[in-house]
């Protein structure tokens, strides 16, 4: 029951992300140039999203578990570091450069169009990369900190 | 570039959609609607339930322009006005980004926004400056 009911939700999200036009690189990016012939929609994207959860989340976080959990997952992490700027930086160049941002592109998988599939490819070698890079770096850390 | 029209109330039905979607993951199985951390989570499970969940979500979501095909008759657009090159760097450009930031649109922009967290706001107006910056450098610096 659970994996259907997880299932069905992300097919609600795969259609929402698919009329609302995130799968749409051109529109993507056409939102992002304001200099140039500027599409809006994507403000109605975020902020119909944005409103609906804000809303949302404050029934369900009335509740003290999830329906098939015993508790909710959050992050716990509250500080805002170099490494969540820097790092949200990296990827809005990325996303201005490609036009697919990760909620966009998955869904658009079921399209079928092997751009789709390029840059998704492409993406989960660039999550590997980075995984490599900090583990690189906390085995650099510590050894320093051995010496 | 490729022209695109201002598409009002689809992309708002759209982004109802999202938000619903977004609730009920945390209203079933508590879990955050992050693009980011549900495809990597697939590649390093904590468990075997834990790999199910991330791959029925994915399942469902990747069926979503098949349900909108079935209803209007229409896949939806995928328009790329990029080059393959462009799409690849991007690619993993956004993978690296991602990952040190802890999060996309989906995670951050609209489920971290929407539990008013500091770190989800400071990482979401961050993401949105750089690629508006980036699209201008692109389309209006170096004119591709």
């Amino acid at each position: 029951m659970k994996l259907i009911a997880t299932y069905l939700i992300g097919v609600v999200f795969g259609v929402g992300i698919s009329i609302s036009g995130m799968a749409n690189p051109a529109k993507v990016l056409n939102f992002f140039d304001i200099a140039g012939e500027w599409d809006p929609s994507l403000i109605l994207v975020m902020g119909g999203a944005l409103l609906t959860t804000y809303v949302g989340y404050k029934l369900v976080f009335g509740r003290n578990a999830p329906i098939y959990e015993s508790h909710f997952y959050l992050p716990g992490s509250r500080n805002i570091d170099a490494k969540l700027i820097v790092g949200s930086a990296v990827f809005g160049i990325g996303w201005g450069i490609s036009g697919f941002c990760p909620g966009g592109a998955l869904p658009a998988l079921g399209t079928g169009r092997w751009e789709v599939f390029v840059f998704t490819i492409a993406l989960v070698a660039g999550i590997f990369l980075a995984r490599f890079l900090s583990k690189f770096g906390a085995s650099k850390e510590t050894k320093a900190a051995r010496i | 570039m490729i022209e695109t029209a201002f598409t009002p109330w689809a992309s708002l039905a759209g982004g109802v959609l999202i938000g619903i979607a977004s609730i009920m993951l945390m209203l079933f199985i508590g879990r955050i609607m992050g693009a980011t951390g549900i495809l990597a989570g697939l590649f390093q499970p904590s468990s075997a339930s834990d790999f199910a969940w991330r791959a029925a979500l994915l399942a469902g979501m990747v069926t979503g322009p098949a349900v909108v095909w079935l209803v209007s008759g229409e896949m939806p657009a995928v328009e790329t006005p990029m080059s393959t090159t462009a799409l690849v760097v991007g690619g993993l450009i956004v993978g690296v980004g991602v990952t040190f930031g802890s999060g996309c649109t989906s995670g951050h922009g609209v489920c971290g926004m929407a539990r008013l967290s500091p770190r989800s706001i400071a990482a979401t107006v961050t993401f949105m400056a750089s690629t508006f910056a980036t699209v201008f450098v692109i389309r209006h610096m170096i004119g591709a």
